[in-house]
């Protein structure tokens, strides 16, 4: 089993070099100094996902994130983007079930400009009726393409089965008749309802000093005040399945079908949590893919991709094998998977594959957190789910702890292999 | 912080380069070998990228359930890439644990089984890999045109190869292209992170320097005719959106050319990321950008070079707006074309594509995976030094040099245009 070295743990963000703050009006800055390389990464996010949204203008967070940038009261949307693109930098905004995020970069020289950008799109968005309408066509096609992916519509099917009548069962960037019923007025009144300081979180990771990090935040956001936030709503019970459910939804003309096989996960801060990733790297990540990967691609050879994955958030999250196959071979795949999620279930993991993981998600950290991007979203993680400034250094700890029983009540308490979602998509 | 950098050659004729980088206590560990789809002849197509799969199907001592898990044990995190021109394994590990990888890279440089049964039930994986492929437009689109671009130079076809071949192909095949092409002398080994020189370079050559050298493997030389008159096709099929793409010819890497056109495709098309481990930035105010999408011709458009050993191509990317006709996207892009050819780029235009160019590099440092392919990468087409002085190249970019480039590489008789017909 992997060591951590002394060298290994002070390589990984810790107490003392995350600067943490709350400003007066509710934004949370966290920073970590990185003088490696001459750059910088802000990234963080606000309560605006897509739970606001109502099914008849499904995608109205997301069209919102998308036009932050299409113009601001003092600048046009062509002035945005040539400052920015002048000096190298990104900055974009994306939408998700409970947040709304925002990512960029740049030289640290430049980190001024970066927030006063970020701060104005935020904060002073005009939407201009005639940006809205080139975005209106953008995101159209997006679905069009979306509509065609055999990947993405086999995943909005399965979360269609899993998650029905709840928000979680729909696509956060909507479906062209939702986003055709969208108006600039509707832009206006999600951003005054949803953007403000109460619950922002901004985190910003490389070569510059916490203390001019949070100067520059202050400068821009400081003043930044919103009468009536709305706090998010409150989360509907997900109805679990009384038993497996399959649907097939057709692409014509498409080579290769894929498909989705899975159950309810947990939220991330279930005590369940770190046993089941675990299981889960076991059933279908380990190695080439696991066991899954084992089975399906290695032993039939049928597929160049089949794995699991667990996707665990503030409320409860999907545990779930996707693969994709030729047309034929789908019922062949299928049964295979669901052969493994029994076994999974029945006999739980061996010491062997338990201390591999182990040793995999230990060792495997460092590898992680080695870019600004990759710190800034641990930094992001740890505030979102309360996890404590000393998580990372905790971690390896929080791993060794689980042992193979723990991983069976996991695999039992959420997988039953009688109450599946099952959704394939393809000719 | 100073980084070490080294660069020898085994007795073997394997190429070594080693670049000490001490910000964290991680190494990554790359190997290169010159071979890829440009070695491949008709009935064989494919060949390069499935002898890539069947390194990890296992040698005796890291037999195949073995090897898989044998990185990912000890935290790495490792793959392998095969393209026109190369094809690449790596491994980034915690430090102390890199020495599993530079040993099971020795070891599968010449002692891996090809299993028949292996080879088997690997056709399929590939087959469906294929397939997947074939799920999307510019799959088809892009295979269409590199097919009409070189008639007899092997980047005729995909690297994945062809359907046909992909079902044909033996066993023996896949072995012999091992054999040939698997040997030091055609190989570079490339590492970066935090290590002692001297100690990595021992260690190397005690892994490394056994495998005897083997013979020069046997290159095809079918340089492809100077093309006489533009090309247009069309592929059908599946869904709503229309694609085109526009495609030049474009000089090797190892060209000087090559650095007046990358700021050519910056104001362009915005600047093309060759970062492999680390993302670009938008281009919505690149020339094209304000032409197609802000005129609602096309929702995006893109632009971009690979660098390759041999001519390739710069493909311009549309995805043609649903209001809009094809032809008016292509029209469109002309005039911008004809624009740049005519009339003198300013100054400051190339003095921002070079700002955008170091902002890119300063985020590919941060990341040791990034680093240890660079080191690699730049040998298979140059060498390390394209890579160090890649910024001057761009920084020496002239006014002059810019209106020259367009005028000589943006031929309208030199391209291929491609449409992707949608059936709905």
């Amino acid at each position: 089993m992997t060591n951590f070295t002394l060298d290994m743990l002070r390589s990984l963000p810790g107490p003392e070099d995350i600067h943490r703050e709350v400003l007066p009006k509710g934004i949370t800055i966290l920073t970590r100094s990185n003088f490696n390389s001459p750059s910088v990464v802000v990234a963080g996010n606000l309560d605006a996902g897509a739970l606001f949204d109502t099914d008849e203008k499904l995608g109205l967070a997301d069209f919102v994130t998308s036009a932050l940038m299409r113009g601001t009261k003092k600048r046009s949307f062509d002035k945005i983007y040539n400052e920015l693109e002048s000096v190298g930098a990104s900055l974009g905004f994306s939408s998700g079930v409970h947040k709304s995020g925002f990512n960029g970069r740049s030289l640290a020289e430049d980190l001024p400009l970066l927030l006063t950008l970020l701060s104005e799109s935020l904060t002073q968005p005009a939407f201009p009726k005639a940006e809205m309408e080139k975005l209106r066509a953008q995101l159209l096609t997006g679905l069009a393409i979306r509509a065609q992916d055999t990947s993405d519509m086999a995943s909005m099917v399965f979360d269609e089965i899993l998650f029905r009548d709840h928000p979680y069962s729909r696509p956060e960037d909507g479906k062209p008749e939702t986003v055709q019923k969208i108006t600039r007025d509707d832009l206006v009144h999600f951003h005054r309802e949803h953007y403000g300081p109460r619950g922002m979180v901004i985190a910003i990771v490389g070569a510059v000093k916490a203390d001019e990090a949070v100067r520059q935040v202050k400068r821009v956001f400081g003043g930044w005040q919103v009468k009536g936030q709305k706090e998010p709503p409150e989360l509907p019970v997900v109805k679990l399945l009384k038993k497996t459910a399959s649907k097939n939804h057709r692409i014509a003309g498409k080579s290769q079908s894929d498909l989705v096989i899975g159950t309810n996960g947990p939220k991330r801060r279930d005590p369940e949590f770190m046993s089941a990733t675990l299981g889960n790297n076991i059933l279908g990540q380990f190695g080439m893919m696991g066991r899954i990967g084992d089975v399906v691609r290695e032993k039939s050879g049928l597929a160049y991709y089949a794995y699991s994955s667990l996707s665990a958030g503030i409320g409860p999250g999907s545990w779930e094998v996707s693969a994709g196959v030729n047309p034929q071979n789908v019922k062949k795949a299928s049964d295979l998977i669901v052969d493994e999620l029994k076994r999974f279930v029945q006999e739980g993991v061996t010491a062997d594959e338990l201390a591999d993981s182990k040793a995999n998600f230990i060792g495997r950290l460092p590898l992680s957190l080695e870019s600004n991007g990759g710190v800034a979203n641990a930094l992001l993680n740890i505030e979102r789910y309360d996890l404590g400034l000393d998580y990372y250094r905790r971690y390896a700890g929080l791993v060794s702890e689980v042992n193979n029983e723990d991983v069976l009540n996991a695999a039992r308490k959420f997988i039953d292999p009688d109450k599946l979602a099952i959704a394939v998509a393809g000719p | 912080m100073e980084n070490h950098l080294t660069q020898t050659t085994l007795s073997n004729g394997l190429k070594v380069l080693l670049k000490e980088i001490h910000t964290a206590p991680i190494i990554s560990s790359w190997l290169w070998y010159r071979v890829g789809s440009r070695d491949e002849v008709q009935g064989r197509t494919g060949i390069s990228h499935w002898v890539e799969h069947m390194q990890f199907k296992g040698t005796p001592q890291f037999p195949s359930n073995v090897l898989d898990k044998t990185i990912s044990r000890e935290g790495g995190s490792w793959n392998a890439f095969t393209y026109m021109d190369w094809t690449a394994y790596f491994e980034t590990m915690p430090a102390d644990k890199i020495d599993i990888a530079l040993h099971l890279e020795s070891d599968r440089m010449i002692n891996s089984q090809f299993d028949p049964n292996e080879v088997t039930s690997e056709r399929t994986v590939i087959i469906s890999e294929r397939e997947g492929s074939e799920n999307e437009p510019l799959f088809l689109l892009g295979e269409a045109i590199q097919q009409s671009a070189f008639r007899i130079h092997p980047y005729h076809h995909e690297v994945i190869g062809d359907m046909a071949d992909l079902r044909t192909m033996t066993r023996d095949d896949l072995y012999n292209h091992y054999r040939a092409f698997y040997v030091p002398n055609n190989a570079v080994m490339a590492v970066a992170g935090d290590f002692n020189t001297q100690a990595m370079l021992a260690r190397i050559k005690e892994l490394f320097e056994p495998i005897p050298s083997g013979g020069e493997p046997a290159r095809l030389a079918r340089e492809e005719p100077v093309q006489k008159g533009e090309v247009r096709l069309s592929v059908e099929g599946p869904g709503s959106t229309t694609y085109v793409q526009v495609c030049y010819r474009f000089p090797a890497a190892s060209h000087p050319d090559f650095f007046p056109l990358s700021v050519l495709d910056s104001l362009l098309a915005g600047p093309s990321n060759l970062n492999m481990f680390s993302g670009g930035i938008s281009n919505k105010t690149s020339r094209l950008y304000r032409a197609l999408v802000d005129k609602e011709l096309a929702v995006s458009v893109h632009g971009g070079a690979q660098a390759t050993i041999d001519p390739f191509l710069y493909t311009f990317t549309m995805t043609v707006h649903p209001k809009r006709k094809p032809e008016e996207a292509l029209a469109a892009l002309d005039k911008e074309i004809q624009r740049i050819k005519e009339e003198k780029v300013s100054k400051e235009e190339i003095t921002r594509a070079i700002k955008q160019a170091r902002a890119l590099f300063a985020y590919g440092s941060e990341n040791i995976t990034n680093q240890g392919f660079w080191l690699g990468y730049a040998e298979m087409f140059a060498n390390y030094e394209w890579f160090q002085t890649y910024l001057d190249k761009l920084s020496a970019v002239t006014v002059k040099d810019i209106q020259r480039v367009a005028n000589e590489y943006f031929k309208p008789q030199r391209r291929v245009v491609g449409t992707y017909i949608p059936l709905g």
